[in-house]
């Protein structure tokens, strides 16, 4: 972790989650301590139910852990009021996620748009728009969109506020690798020039070279961590 | 520039236009009906109010046989009083050139020297009249006659027939309903108000130095009752009727009754409206809060607050208000608009304040946005609640656990469509309840304002054809020894003849206490009788008082009790009188003695106030009405013929247009509910839907599924709807009852049929279309639908 600023974005100390399904408990995350840091590009890893989406809401306030605690800087998220965690995603967190969840009923620009009128120091809409490559289908809706547009537009949507944090959940997941690698380099691209924090969940593990970091993920536990002392660019990543 | 958030409400709201409306359309029923009966009634209030005000209305009236004008002094000295009027007043027949049937007229003193301080009447057109032969006639009376100034007429003055000329007409604030002796609605073509220089009356009814009727104003906050009481002391020697106050002034007391039923109607109804409004909205909203699961998990991630939340599907539902109240103010402003044109007809006000106020408008509106809020709020709550987390993965699959239901269903051994639409109604109850209790107001409403037109038949059958049977009525005034019938007898055309005595008397019973007329009848009667509801005849026993039924509960009277019966004709005497029977009627508080009874009470040779005949020729023929005015004492002729029909015209003119009105209202309800119902089913379970078209079933057996579901929620909600109709209806003649008249609960089964055959239609009409909608189901997009 030499040449990694130290300074932790992200601290989880002992993070559990489980959830009660009927008679079973699911322990979708099981004693979580980890912490990621400023700057830095993570890619988290691992199997289909290994806890990772669980992690990520976690860390972008969307959900509570059972138990543990997780900050956001110097702030404790979890003992932080609904109030203020809506504060703190307003303010601090964009998010990308699988189902790209765009508003059918909007267009690309006024799906940025949500997002800029609540912020507080956005982009246009238009610039973010740009920044991934949808400057000419700005008034389209979601329906007239393919997959890679939409999560484009999801992304432009995620970092048009100018977010200290950008999670990222499977955002190449339903993608072509062309428009896959797209999609990363906008990402790198952005994590390059703003220097924001990103978190990438992916189930791809060629996208791992790419990261400063890979944590990987197995049955709810943190299984181990990569340093990547050199990253390589989207570009050159075999799929 | 517009939030986003703000463009997604608007571009939802497009999407969901027609159900939206639908709703609207039930909220504006709501708000039209508001506007309609509350905008209206205090349009009635505040035009009297004003018209009372500016033209110095009375608060007390007394008649005298005649008082001595210096009288006038005492009265202004009782406490309170702050300003007397007197006047002679009477009542002649009059010769109107071309007109063969009778008229009356009620005459009112005028004096130019000293024109009017209180009741004070407005000139209209013309000049009051100042020397002897000339007359000013009520406005309404001169229209009906096609009157126009210098029009020649004769009034009957105590037999002496005088030629008048017409020099003006006026409008009074004591005469804003104006109805003659014996008529039921207003008949201004044969009944008019007459000012006369008050020396031709003077002369006339020998009144010169005295008058025969007083008016009163108070101070404000005099108690009416010391001042009725000091009042007819002072008028007792010289043969005061007693007093009274507003209440019972006859144009006054209409108003009041009109105004009541407007109340009623703005009680009963718009709660009604909004209820399903709120219902609605609950359904449409909680749909769409569902469908947007993923939605609301999104704006919730990327930092909007609960209270945005809600506040968006707030303004989802309130969008819907706003289209509710556009059309409510539009139509009620209409309707409001119709039933003022409707009210001029009725009520001679010289002015109506025919603007709703704005307060009602912004009050229907703050209830519209209140009922769809309500609506809307459980779901915009459950919305703003949701974990965002949670939001945006799917929705667990509705619990398709088995119940009893479905092992009955099996039991039987339904078809698979019968199934479908059993599971769905065991499933999604709120809906089922929703549209079950929906229709079911649609039915009560429907039943609830057609019972009327069989009421007014009822009414019309009763009073008309049951009890009084006469062609014509022959008014005398004072009373006539009963002898006098020999003279009507001989009259050209004329097949029977029966005499009646009517007495003006105050009914007393503990504190409470009625005035009336107390009417005789005999045995014999066969053209005035008493007829109960059930229509069989009823009599007074030998000594005691028959009443209607509505006077024994103003007087908290039965059978057996005594009423202290106090007369303002002949001696003046109290009498105990025991109550010998109650029977139902609907129009005024009738009590009756029998004929030879009252004349062992008065002491008095046999005398008769009235006598009713039937005419060979009920068209009224010349020669008799001729006749009639050479008989002396006859104070005035009612054309009975006549009553019966301009009843009947004004009657069925106004239910045909409120009775079109409410089939309107009920319809609405029925396609908003049903309309919705379908349309939420519809997206339930377009999957569900879907597959069995996949799987083969025809377009048509899919539709059954879908509009079977609906039909069989209307056809249970029937006998539900008859029930709250009857219930409605029973509260509507609770409510219009009054001391003028009651409406008769009459349901028919008819009543009952009508009302299901209208909701079942546009049941079946809001159903199909959405049925329709299934055509352009898009089976594989459907099927690929995350729910
Ligand atoms: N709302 C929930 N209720 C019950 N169990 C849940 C819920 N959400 C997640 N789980 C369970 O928690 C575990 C972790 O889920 P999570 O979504 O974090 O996995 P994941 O690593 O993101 O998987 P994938 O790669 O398939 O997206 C899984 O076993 C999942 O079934
Ligand atoms: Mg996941």
């Amino acid at each position: 972790m030499t040449d990694q600023p130290l300074d932790a974005v992200f601290r989880t100390k002992e993070v559990s989650k489980i959830y009660d399904v009927g008679e079973i408990q699911v322990h979708a995350l099981r004693e979580v301590s980890v912490s990621l840091y400023e700057g830095e590009l993570a890619v988290l890893l691992g199997p289909s139910g290994s806890g990772k989406s669980t992690f990520l809401n976690i860390l972008g306030g969307l959900d509570h852990p059972t138990t543990g605690r997780v900050w956001f800087r110097q702030t404790e998220l979890t003992t932080a009021s609904d109030r203020a965690l809506t504060r703190y995603r307003r303010d601090h967190v964009g998010f990308v996620f699988q189902f790209y969840n765009l508003v059918p009923s909007l267009t690309a620009r006024e799906n940025v748009q949500l997002v800029t009128d609540v912020a507080r120091d956005p982009m246009r809409p238009e610039e973010a728009l740009t920044l991934v490559g949808l400057d000419a289908r700005m008034d389209h809706f979601p329906a007239q969109l393919s997959g890679g547009e939409q999560q484009r537009v999801a992304i432009a949507r995620a970092v048009a506020k100018r977010p200290d944090v950008l999670l990222c959940d499977e955002p190449t997941g339903a993608l072509d690798s062309k428009t896959g690698t797209t999609v990363l380099e906008t990402l790198r691209h952005i994590n390059d020039t703003f220097g924001t924090s990103t978190a990438v969940i992916t189930h791809n593990a060629a996208i791992q070279q790419m990261a400063h970091r890979v944590i990987h993920f197995q049955d709810g536990r943190i299984d181990r961590i990569d340093q990547n002392e050199t990253q390589i660019a989207p570009a050159e990543i075999s799929w | 520039m517009m939030q986003a958030i703000d463009k997604k409400l608007l571009r939802d709201f497009g999407r969901l236009w027609a159900q939206g409306l639908a709703i609207a359309l039930v909220l504006a029923a709501g708000i039209t009906v508001i506007i309609m009966s509350i905008g209206m009634s205090r349009a009635l209030n505040e035009s009297r109010e004003a018209y009372y005000a500016q033209n110095r209305f009375a608060h007390i009236f007394a008649g005298a046989r005649r008082a001595p004008d210096s009288l006038a002094r005492d009265i202004r000295a009782i406490p309170g009083v702050l300003e007397v009027e007197t006047q002679v007043r009477g009542h002649a027949t009059l010769d109107i050139p071309g007109r063969t049937k009778p008229a009356s007229g009620h005459l009112i003193s005028y004096d130019p020297a000293r024109p009017p301080a209180l009741n004070i009447p407005i000139l209209r057109s013309g000049r009051w009249p100042e020397r002897p032969g000339e007359v000013v006639v009520n406005e309404p009376f001169a229209e009906a006659n096609d009157f126009r100034l210098g029009t020649v007429f004769s009034v009957n003055l105590n037999g002496r027939k005088r030629e008048v000329r017409i020099t003006g007409t006026a409008l009074s604030p004591e005469f804003i309903y104006t109805i003659g002796p014996g008529a039921l609605v207003p008949q201004n073509e044969s009944y008019g108000i007459l000012w006369l220089p008050h020396e031709v009356l003077d002369a006339a009814f020998n009144m010169d130095g005295a008058f025969s009727h007083v008016s009163l104003a108070l101070l404000p906050g005099t108690q009416t009752d010391d001042v009725t009481d000091a009042l007819d002391q002072l008028l007792k020697p010289y043969g005061g009727t007693s007093s009274f106050d507003r209440s019972l002034q006859q144009s006054n007391a209409f108003l009041d009754a009109e105004i009541t039923q407007l109340e009623v109607l703005a009680y009963i109804l718009p709660p009604v409206f909004l209820g399903i409004s709120i219902f609605l909205v609950n359904l449409v909203v909680g749909r769409i809060v569902l469908l947007e699961r993923a939605e609301i998990g999104l704006m919730k991630a990327i930092g909007y607050s609960s209270w945005d939340i809600c506040l968006h599907y707030l303004m989802l539902a309130g969008l819907i208000a706003l289209v509710g109240i556009a059309i409510g103010v539009v139509a009620g402003s209409w309707l409001a608009h119709a039933t003022a044109t409707l009210y001029a007809r009725y009520f001679d006000f010289p002015f109506l304040v025919f603007g709703v106020p704005s307060s009602i408008y912004a009050a229907s509106a703050l209830l519209a946005l209140a009922a769809t809020s309500l609506g809307a709020s459980r779901s915009a709550i459950h919305a703003a609640r949701l974990a965002p987390a949670i939001a945006m993965s799917p929705p667990a699959p509705p619990n398709f656990r088995r119940s009893i239901f479905d092992r009955a269903i099996d039991a039987i051994g339904f078809s698979q469509p019968a199934r479908m639409i059993l599971r769905s109604l065991t499933r999604w109850p709120l809906r089922a309840a929703t549209t079950l209790f929906g229709v079911a107001l649609a039915v009560a409403i429907l039943v609830a304002s057609s019972f009327f037109p069989d009421a007014i038949d009822d009414i019309i059958d009763k009073a008309f054809y049951q009890s009084n049977r006469q062609d014509v009525l022959l008014l005398f005034d004072p009373d006539v020894p009963l002898s006098g019938i020999a003279d009507v007898r001989r009259l050209p055309g004329v097949l029977q003849v029966e005499p009646q005595q009517y007495h003006a008397a105050i009914l007393r019973h503990g504190h409470l206490e009625k005035r009336l007329a107390v009417s005789t009848v005999s045995p014999k009667n066969d053209l005035a009788r008493v007829v109960d509801d059930a229509g069989s005849v009823v009599a007074p026993d030998a000594t005691g008082l028959l009443i209607s039924e509505r006077l024994a509960t103003a007087l908290d009277v039965r059978v057996g009790d005594t009423i202290t019966t106090t007369f303002e004709t002949g001696l003046r005497e109290t009498f105990e009188i025991p109550v010998s029977g109650v029977v139902i009627q609907y129009f005024g508080l009738g009590a009756y003695l029998d004929h030879e009874h009252l004349n062992r009470l008065f002491r008095q040779d046999p005398r008769m106030s009235t006598v009713n005949v039937t005419l060979a020729d009920p068209i009224y023929p010349e020669a008799f009405e001729e006749a009639v005015k050479e008989l002396p004492g006859v104070m005035g002729t009612i054309d009975m013929t006549q009553n019966r029909m301009s009843f009947s015209d004004t009657i069925s003119q106004n239910i045909l247009i409120v009775t079109t009105i409410y089939a309107i209202l009920g319809s609405i309800i029925t396609v908003g509910v049903c309309y919705n119902a379908a349309r939420i089913q519809l997206s339930q379970r377009a999957r569900e839907l879907a597959s069995l078209r996949i799987l083969g079933f025809s377009k048509f057996d899919v539709a059954k599924v879908l509009v079977g579901e609906v039909m069989i929620l209307v056809i249970l909600a029937q006998p539900l709807g008859w029930w709250f109709g009857a219930e409605i209806a029973r509260w509507m003649t609770e409510g219009f009852s009054s001391d003028l008249y009651a409406i008769p609960l009459v349901l028919k089964p008819s009543t009952y049929a009508t009302a299901s055959l209208i909701v079942l239609a546009a049941a079946v009409i809001s159903t199909l279309i959405v049925a329709r909608r299934l055509g352009q189901l898009d089976l594989i997009a459907v099927m690929k639908t995350r729910e």
